[in-house]
């Protein structure tokens, strides 16, 4: 899961955590003893956090090599660094920044919460909505004790937006909070 | 055709006077008390003075309206929930006569409109009700023209006051009650807002509308819906950041209806501005089409009740 702070709330203004994101990159390497390991060494080096490796054993590109996926989180404006460092490692990288999930989705909580306990919120999201945290933004005009507005940017695997969005209203009710979500469906998604 | 007219509030009014423009004569004119009927076509004028004077109309009963000479009943009374009398009974009354119906009053035809169904099924007039759903803008119509079958979902803003309120919020980062008051002052929310905010006015229409959609099966508390009054300035600014922002949207298809605050993008159909409405039907083989204008006025609701008379068969 994405590491989400819970910093901003003590910020009078809005500001988004910079958030990690997963992505999805495509790497060919060559057959030989300990390449995937030097291969992966990069993404570590440069703020990535290794989250899967898809090796698919006997499937072999035409010139030899093994194609190999690799699901990484890393905060955005890093990613471009790790794929560079790959390539500067001389890893033959053939696709990268296909997101892990398939779907993103905003939305806007509105009232006391602080006192309704924001990172208890945000972790019931993740869990029962199956969605990981991207993002935050948090306004708080009149302090955290009033009522504040938070946006959050989900990630979600596609075709879950409707259950997703189901499952937040829910925690927003139990937590009377009220839910702005996005209108999904027609054009206006 | 001849029309009579329940209601002399702003929509009647504007019936009243438009009427002759569209072709039509106005045997009787009613409001809560009075009546002037005349199977020769009334004194519109003379009546419109009347009632800007607040004299009597004319010297009948309301009730005396059904005894005119009437092929069409206008009912432009007030919009009441759960049984939406008196408006239902004005539309039993004509259809018993076998006279048609056009309704500018939402309580009807959300409430009760299987029941309608089944009183227009015996009588030879029929019923329309163009002007209940987004005033000048022809919703139902272009419902009907691309078949209701063929039509998936009906999705947009039906509430010019809290359409306003939302707009004003985002662009002078006011709070909703600040909003509230200017929208009083200018005359675009009424004194009693209830009903515009708390997504019950939308709600009605996104009922009727589903109910045209499934031929039947909604009234009011089927719908599940929520206002504006939530929502603070500080949530438009965070919408707007991310290139969004947030309005009163309604939705209706076979399956339900849905009114509440939604997140749309800031540059997209659904965002319109101030008082304006917006319908975006979507259709199975057609792609989207989109609707905008004036919602509600009384000249704007006025021509939507002439088209519909426009559309109606020869008694
Ligand atoms: N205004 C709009 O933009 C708009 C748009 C779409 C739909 N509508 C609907 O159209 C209808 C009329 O709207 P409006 O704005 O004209 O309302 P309005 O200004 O409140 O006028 C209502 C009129 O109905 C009269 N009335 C009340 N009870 C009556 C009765 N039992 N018999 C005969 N007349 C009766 C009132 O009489 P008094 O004058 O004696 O009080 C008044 O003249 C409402 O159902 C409304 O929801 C309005």
């Amino acid at each position: 899961m994405a590491a989400v702070s819970d910093d901003p709330v003590d910020e009078d203004e809005a500001e988004t955590d910079g958030g990690v994101r997963a992505y999805t990159v495509r790497l060919e390497l060559v057959d030989e003893p300990g390449e995937l390991l030097r291969a992966l060494s990069p993404i570590a080096n440069n703020g990535g956090n290794l989250l899967s490796i898809h090796h698919e054993r006997g499937n072999i590109t035409p010139r030899g090599h093994i194609p190999v996926e690799v699901d990484l989180e890393s905060p955005p404006d890093r990613f471009d660094g790790i794929v560079d460092a790959l390539r500067d490692a001389g890893v033959n990288v053939i696709q990268a920044g296909a997101e892990h999930y398939g779907e993103e989705i905003s939305v806007v909580l509105v009232g006391n919460l602080v006192e309704r306990d924001l990172s208890n919120t945000l972790s019931r999201i993740e869990d029962e909505a199956d969605a990981v945290v991207r993002d935050l933004s948090l306004a708080a005009p009149d302090g955290t004790d009033a009522v504040s507005s938070a946006r959050i940017r989900l990630a979600i695997d596609s075709g879950r937006s409707d259950a997703a969005l189901e499952a937040i209203r829910a925690i927003g009710s139990e937590k009377e909070l009220t839910v702005v979500e996005p209108l999904l469906g027609g054009d206006s998604a | 055709m001849k029309l009579a007219i329940l209601g002399a509030g702003d929509v009647g009014r504007s019936v009243a006077d438009l009427a002759g423009e569209y072709g039509h004569d106005v045997v009787a004119l009613a409001d809560s008390t009075t009546a002037t009927v005349d199977d020769d076509g009334i004194d519109i004028a003379g009546a419109l003075e009347r009632k800007a004077g607040d004299e009597a109309l004319g010297s009948s009963e309301p009730d005396d309206v059904f005894d005119a000479d009437y092929d069409v009943l206008v009912e432009a009374t007030p919009t009441t929930l759960d049984d939406a009398e008196p408006g239902f009974s004005h539309v039993t009354r004509a259809l018993e006569a076998d006279r048609h119906v056009v309704l500018a009053n939402k309580g009807p035809v959300a409430e009760r409109y299987e029941e309608l169904r089944a009183l227009e099924a015996d009588s030879a007039g029929s019923i329309r009700f163009e002007a209940t759903v987004g005033g000048a803008i022809p919703v139902l119509s272009t419902i009907e023209d691309s078949t209701p079958q063929a039509v998936t979902a009906a999705r947009g803003v039906l509430n010019g006051t809290a359409n306003f309120i939302l707009t004003r919020m985002a662009a002078e980062g006011l709070d909703y009650e600040h909003v509230l008051a200017e929208a009083q002052d200018l005359g675009v929310a009424e004194a009693d807002p209830t009903f515009d905010v708390d997504g019950t006015d939308a709600a009605l229409k996104f009922v009727i509308l589903a109910n045209v959609l499934a031929d039947g099966g909604f009234s009011l508390e089927d719908a599940t819906v929520e206002g504006i009054q939530n929502i603070p300035g500080s949530a438009l600014d965070l919408a707007a950041e991310d290139g969004r922002t947030i309005r009163l949207i309604g939705e209706a298809t076979r399956d339900g209806v849905r009114v509440g605050p939604r997140l749309v993008p800031e540059n997209g159909p659904l965002a319109v501005t101030g008082t304006r409405n917006i319908v975006q039907i979507e259709t199975r083989n057609a792609g989207s089409l989109h609707s905008s204008g004036r919602g509600a006025g009384g000249p704007e609701t006025a021509t939507a009740v002439l088209s519909d008379v426009g559309r109606l068969p020869p008694l």
